[in-house]
């Protein structure tokens, strides 16, 4: 969708930004809200570019670098910091060998932390992308890399072999 | 009226105004920083605190009305703690730099720290250190020292309405920054100032130019001048504490000679000669518009001397660039004619002739140095300094301001009339185009009360006349029983409105007059701090005073403009005028990211 159509998707009062960027930054390949973006928003909307990066800046689900295919929040908050958060970041460091805040070389991974996803029943959480998962531990957490891994490689070679069908 | 009493006085105060104001009309004293009167009332940063009988938490008085009965207490020790914690806090979170401050003596914080007697911040410093803007010629950010008390965001989105600075990220990161950028320079900034005129502390300044104009002082091989702006000379004696509208033209003059300047001249002389260029080609587009019916002439035709609307027309209205006249700005047209004219008449090169500006405005730092500015065949003029920096420059040389003497300006660059010194005042440059363009049309005076066109002064937003043109001379006969409809507009938000208004073909006009900054050049981004609405009126009632004192009041009448032409340009929109005082403008649209 072009930024009008997001727009027009969302209507253009200024109370419905949140939403549009939200619409902005899902889909960007990379995940993130770029510069040429907001500059087109703030033409769309008349809003000054200032006021839309003042806003977006304030909220931790937006980016302006960009990120992975997949964005890891891991939880941060005081339950699942007590159940072990600590080792789940440790872990997904250790499989994809990238820090909080970093991207994996082939652009699928980007680790974060975030504050409470109101599931903390299931502590230690995180999110990927809109998924939420629960109760996890080192081994749950390889599994479900794994299969993400596997299935983009699945895609990839999709791809390719459609690509070279067209020749 | 209601009763109240505040610190055990008995009081009486009008319903409806904050305890802030009751408090000073009682003369007592309350600390303030986010407060900024008529700008913004966030009651966000808590300074101004006090306590009310029977309430049981401390109330922020700027935004607290008073009430019958209302027992107030400005200073009890719970009050003072208050405001003692959060200006440890603060200083938490804030350099220790008074010493090399721009702000050093002038800075709202450290005012408050001294008055509340802050000896030791209990509070661990966690000050990170954010790295200097100076990537524009007029406003330089340090970010560092902000407190984020957004009076420089309510003014350049609210009452400017460029929208260039808003705060950033969340909590300890949160930072005001320009456009979505790291740089001013990569954002659209018109270079105004009014965000450097307001800041409480040190984080929004002008750049300072001090240094360079020390150094060609002290360059035995420059002949160095300056000129200073009509708005200077109501305000820079408030740097020395002086009442906000006192009129030190003669004082400032001889603090310009015993600096060391080689000629000290009048921006005045420049705005004489703005008018008559402007007010001829004001008529000049009117005739072709009536008697030619060229349909391509655009009217109306808006003034060109404020820099700041001059960028944000090119940025924003690039589709009105037929519109603008295409004078350059006084500040221009003197270094044009200052390093030609002048040079010649004194015998120098023009590469060894100075000049300095002395300006209320910081967007004439910007504009200096605009790539066009340069047709004497260099930089027409060197180098700009606010009315602050002029202050400021006068007390590094030791001079006592208060106690000199006054003296005259120097010939011929330093003559002028009235009509250029209410350049200075919004509506000014319009009754002084008025006072010209009539009598030329006419060969009569303006015919109003001490030529005053009234309904086009004071501080509303947005003023219009209207001007019955009756027994025309021959030549201008097109004219006769036109009535000629004029606007003007100061701050760059009431411009917007109007240019709005004329695109939707509500009204029209004549001649617009843009200022740049609320109350025109007297409130310029350059002006010493805090210009309010009061100070405001007094300085342009000062003017006003300084206009009617006259010999001459009427640009025309200026002899040693008569003696220019003479000499020099010829006629008004002559060839050597185009060459030398007139400019184009550009669509900068595409910038705007
Ligand atoms: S801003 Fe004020 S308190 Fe801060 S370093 Fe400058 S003078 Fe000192
Ligand atoms: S100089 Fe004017 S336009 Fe630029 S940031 Fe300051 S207030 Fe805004
Ligand atoms: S830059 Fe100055 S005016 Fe703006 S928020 Fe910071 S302290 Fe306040
Ligand atoms: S001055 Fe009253 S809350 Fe800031």
């Amino acid at each position: 969708m072009t930024i009008k159509e997001i727009v027009d998707k969302y209507g253009s009062k200024r109370e419905n930004l949140l939403q549009i960027l939200h619409g902005i930054q899902n889909q960007n390949p990379r995940n993130y809200i770029n510069k040429e973006s907001i500059s087109a928003l703030s033409k769309e909307m008349n809003i000054p570019v200032s006021q839309i990066k003042g806003t977006a800046s304030f909220y931790s689900m937006f980016s302006f670098i960009p990120r992975g295919k997949y964005v890891i929040r891991v939880c941060e908050s005081p339950p699942c910091h007590l159940l072990g958060a600590e080792s789940i970041f440790k872990a997904i460091e250790y499989k994809l060998g990238i820090m909080i805040g970093e991207t994996t070389k082939d652009g699928l991974f980007t680790l974060e932390g975030t504050s409470c996803l109101g599931i903390c029943g299931v502590a230690p959480a995180m999110m990927i992308n809109e998924d939420v998962h629960g109760n996890l531990n080192e081994e749950k957490i390889f599994q479900i890399l794994d299969q993400i891994q596997e299935q983009e490689k699945e895609r990839i070679q999709l791809c390719r072999e459609e690509a070279l069908t067209r020749f | 009226m209601i009763n109240i009493t505040m610190n055990n006085m008995k009081i009486e105060s009008e319903e409806g105004t904050t305890i802030l104001d009751a408090a000073k009309k009682a003369r007592i004293k309350i600390p303030t920083l986010c407060y900024l009167k008529n700008v913004q009332e966030p009651g966000s940063c808590r300074m101004c605190v006090v306590e009310i009988e029977g309430v049981r938490t401390l109330q922020p008085s700027c935004i607290t009305h008073v009430s019958e009965g209302m027992k107030i207490y400005t200073n009890t020790k719970e009050v003072r703690d208050a405001r003692k914690i959060i200006l440890e806090l603060l200083l938490s979170d804030h350099p220790w730099e008074c010493n090399t401050c721009d702000r050093n003596q002038d800075c709202e914080l450290q005012k408050l720290a001294e008055e509340y007697g802050i000896k030791e911040v209990r509070f661990k410093s966690i000050n990170e250190e954010l790295p200097l803007d100076e990537s524009t010629p007029g406003i330089v950010r340090d970010p560092s020292k902000c407190i984020l008390c957004r009076r420089c965001v309510t003014v350049c989105q609210e009452i400017q309405e460029v929208g260039t600075l808003s705060p950033r990220a969340r909590g300890f990161d949160t930072i005001i920054a320009p456009g979505q950028a790291d740089l001013l320079s990569e954002a659209v900034c018109v270079q105004c100032g009014q965000c450097a005129a307001v800041c409480p502390v040190g984080a929004i300044i002008e750049k300072d130019d001090i240094d360079k104009v020390w150094e060609a002082i002290d360059n035995p091989d420059k002949f160095v001048i300056v000129q200073t702006a009509p708005a200077i000379r109501a305000a820079l004696g408030e740097c020395f504490d002086l009442e906000p509208g006192t009129l030190v033209k003669g004082r400032m003059t001889t603090a310009l000679r015993m600096l060391g300047f080689d000629g000290v001249f009048d921006t005045n002389f420049a705005a004489d000669l703005t008018i008559l260029e402007e007010g001829t080609e004001l008529l000049t587009r009117l005739k072709k518009a009536i008697v030619d019916e060229d349909k391509s002439v655009a009217l109306p035709m808006f003034t060109s001397c404020s820099p700041g609307w001059i960028n944000y027309m090119e940025h924003f209205y690039p589709e009105l660039i037929p519109n603008v006249s295409t004078c350059k700005s006084p500040q221009q047209m003197f270094g044009a004619v200052a390093k030609t004219y002048f040079a010649e008449k004194v015998g120098k090169k023009k590469e060894d002739i100075v000049v300095v500006s002395i300006m209320p405005c910081t967007a004439k730092k910007f504009e200096c140095n605009r790539e066009e500015m340069t047709d004497s065949g260099v930089k027409d003029v060197d180098y700009v300094l606010t009315t602050r920096e002029l202050g400021k420059f006068i007390k590094q040389a030791g001079i006592d301001f208060v106690n000199i003497p006054d003296e005259e300006m120097d010939a011929p660059l330093g003559i002028s009339t009235g009509a250029a010194d209410i350049f200075a005042n919004t509506g000014g440059v319009m009754e002084a185009a008025l006072r010209t363009a009539y009598e030329i049309v006419t060969g009569r005076e303006l015919p109003f009360d001490k030529l005053h066109v009234v309904p086009i002064q004071g501080l509303d937003g947005v003023k219009e006349a209207s001007l019955k043109i009756e027994g025309t001379k021959e030549e201008w006969e097109f004219l006769e029983g036109v009535t000629v409809n004029v606007a003007v507009a100061h701050g760059l938000g009431n411009a917007k409105k109007i240019i709005e208004e004329i695109k939707f073909g509500k009204k029209h006009y004549h001649f617009i007059e843009i200022m740049t900054c609320p109350g025109g050049c007297i409130g310029g981004g350059g002006q010493p701090r805090m210009t309010t609405d009061e100070i405001r009126k007094a300085r342009i009632q000062a003017i006003y005073k300084e206009d009617e004192g006259r010999e001459y009041r009427k640009s025309h009448d200026n002899p040693a403009l008569k003696v220019l032409y003479e000499e020099f340009l010829g006629k008004p929109l002559g060839e050597r005028s185009h060459h030398l005082l007139h400019t184009k403008y550009f669509n900068k649209k595409d910038e705007n990211v």
